[in-house]
């Protein structure tokens, strides 16, 4: 027996050094991998992130220095931009932003109710002919929006709603956001029957059970549908631009385009400081709801 | 007829406001719209029966229909594949073993949330001046930009670059479906020593075709109703020469610039063919390359 010969002893501790200095190497590129995946990444962060930032830096720069220089850092920063740009247009940019939050709450309330009211039909309730409406509600998500828009103008025209927010607003209590029915169809069907039929038998009517269990186990679904449709309605551009042509009753969006239409070539700066204005609710929402949008739009593929 | 009632009574009372909007809101004014199209109609006289005229002028005569046309699906065709290659590209570079993921999710996504204000739009306008922002940094780097938004032959691609840029969204999607996929076919290959591409042409692609027909789908659909940026960028007209004339922006103008809302309807109606035929063809195509993991073949 020359099991433990000095020779086969060596060559066993060299194989041991060859798997090691392997396994080393095998590290180090996965190491050096990681390190220029990051680098790639965060470049590519920067590269995405600079027209929002030089956007923000223009916003507080001296009229002369914006479009002159590439460095995104002021040299001095100025809230004129601000001050000046909110009452910059004939109206002032106050008006605006309440018109913009009336319009938008109202929404996110119509949504919510007429969709989950849906919704809780589709998903929990049985009656004649379910399917056959599901299947017209999921065509309706196809319909290009400009295919309704004329016959719907002329709808609200008819009922003198031209310069009023109900053309806007009405929409939304009709459930005519169809992807958050379909939305909340989903979660509602994970809900346990169970709970339903138990409180069935304790004497619960179909409406009450929607109010008192359905409702307040969805939180997080509604709360996703809330932040999706407040977010589309603050940037809407489209129903606002052919409903209201009375300045007073402009929308934000609405009132950013008149920078443009007014031919005033010195006003950039406070253009710009309105337009960060404009997306700061919706980065306030990203930031505090990331991770419900996030979950959103993974599970329903929103856009 | 009193056990319908009962059985049906709940579900319709919850259904009532969406049947309202379904009939008042989509299917009243899809017909209707059908019915105009073959009117002439500017909103003064009553609409005026004209048969086919609309859609003969258009195909025959409208050279401008043919440009929005054409406009429209260069933007597609452009900016659906560049989008969801990026999107691919990007969340399968953050799909494997990094911890600060949500960090970067978080600024790809960004911009898709973003990019649809009219802020946006604006700011896009003035970054592709002639003398603006994007051809500062080529000139830095020894490149002479074209004037692009004022250029017919550069304005598209200005519209291209923004919805490259908002390639967050369909990222989400791809990086949900990658999460699906069984690390252990990835071992099992690394064993056999198969190459990257080929892990990614043998498993990655197979097994992800039904979030990549999912998102073709619905990309292809947004592409073709883009408005705002075009609008904004173009100033409401399509100009330079008709260039950012999309098909929304040309409907727009007929509709509601000069009331022909007969023949507006008759371009809506188009517009539902051509949505409805690519919709048709992703899913009769898709037999053929989706694979769902559930079948078995």
């Amino acid at each position: 027996m020359n099991a433990t010969s000095p020779e086969l002893t060596r060559e066993m501790e060299e194989a041991a050094a060859v798997a090691h200095r392997m396994r080393v190497a095998r590290e180090k590129r996965a190491r050096n991998m990681r390190l220029m995946k990051h680098v790639f990444l965060i470049v590519m962060s920067l590269i995405m992130l600079y027209p929002l930032l030089w956007l923000v830096s223009a916003s507080f720069k001296p009229e002369n220095e914006i479009f002159s220089t590439l460095n995104l850092w002021p040299s001095e920063f100025r809230l004129s931009n601000y001050i000046e740009g909110w009452e910059g247009l004939p109206i002032s940019f106050t008006t605006f932003f309440t018109n913009s939050l009336i319009v938008t709450v109202l929404s996110v309330i119509g949504n919510l109710l007429s969709c989950s009211f849906a919704a809780y039909a589709f998903a929990r309730l049985q009656f004649n002919g379910r399917n056959f409406f599901f299947a017209l509600m999921m065509m309706t998500l196809m319909i290009p929006y400009h295919v309704v828009l004329i016959p719907q103008y002329v709808l609200f025209l008819n009922l003198g709603w031209i310069d009023t927010y109900l053309p806007l607003i009405v929409p939304k209590f009709l459930a005519s956001d169809a992807f958050f029915i379909f939305l909340m169809v989903q979660f509602f069907r994970q809900l346990p029957r169970e709970l339903d039929e138990a409180a069935m038998i304790d004497g619960y009517s179909v409406y009450k059970i929607y109010w008192i269990i359905i409702l307040p186990l969805s939180l997080p679904a509604m709360a996703t549908a809330a932040i999706f449709s407040f977010i589309w309605v603050w940037e809407d551009f489209l129903p606002p631009l052919i409903y209201l042509n009375d300045i007073k009753s402009y929308t934000v969006p609405l009132a950013l385009r008149l920078f443009l239409a007014s031919d005033g070539t010195s006003a950039y700066g406070q253009m710009f400081a309105m337009s960060v204005l404009s997306l700061v609710p919706v980065v306030l929402f990203f930031v505090l709801f990331q991770k419900l949008i996030v979950r959103g739009i993974a599970t329903s593929g929103m856009k | 007829m009193k056990r319908f009632l009962v059985r049906n009574t709940p579900g319709f009372v919850f259904l009532t406001p969406w049947l309202i909007g379904f009939f008042c809101l989509a299917l009243g004014p899809i017909l209707a719209s059908l019915f105009l199209s073959f009117t002439h109609y500017d909103m003064v006289a009553d609409p005026r029966w004209i048969g086919l005229d609309n859609y003969l002028y258009m195909f025959g005569r409208d050279r401008r229909f043919w440009k929005a046309l054409g406009v429209t699906f260069s933007f597609v065709a452009l900016a659906v594949p560049a989008r969801l290659i990026m999107a691919l590209a990007v969340a399968m570079l953050l799909d494997k073993g990094l911890r600060t993921i949500s960090f970067y999710r978080a600024i790809f996504y960004l911009p898709s949330l973003l990019g649809a204000s009219i802020a946006i739009a604006i700011l896009w306008r003035q970054l592709f001046l002639a003398d603006g922002v994007v051809n500062k940094v080529l000139a830095l780097v020894g490149f002479e930009g074209p004037a692009w938004i004022s250029d017919p032959h550069t304005a598209l691609y200005t519209l291209v670059v923004l919805a490259v840029w908002q390639f967050g969204a369909p990222m989400l999607i791809f990086l949900a479906g990658l999460r699906g996929i069984p690390r252990d076919l990835y071992e099992a290959a690394e064993i056999d020593g198969t190459p990257k591409w080929r892990q990614f042409t043998r498993i990655t692609l197979p097994l992800l075709a039904p979030v990549i027909f999912f998102n073709l789908v619905l990309q292809t659909i947004d592409a073709f109703k883009v408005f705002s940026p075009a609008f904004i960028i173009s100033n409401g007209t399509g100009a330079p020469s008709d260039s950012l004339l999309v098909y929304t922006v040309f409907l727009f103008n007929e509709a509601f610039k000069f009331f022909r809302m007969g023949y507006a309807s008759a371009l809506a109606w188009v517009l539902l063919v051509i949505i409805a035929f690519f919709t048709a063809l992703a899913f009769l195509s898709s037999k053929y390359w989706v694979h769902y993991e559930n079948e078995r073949d």
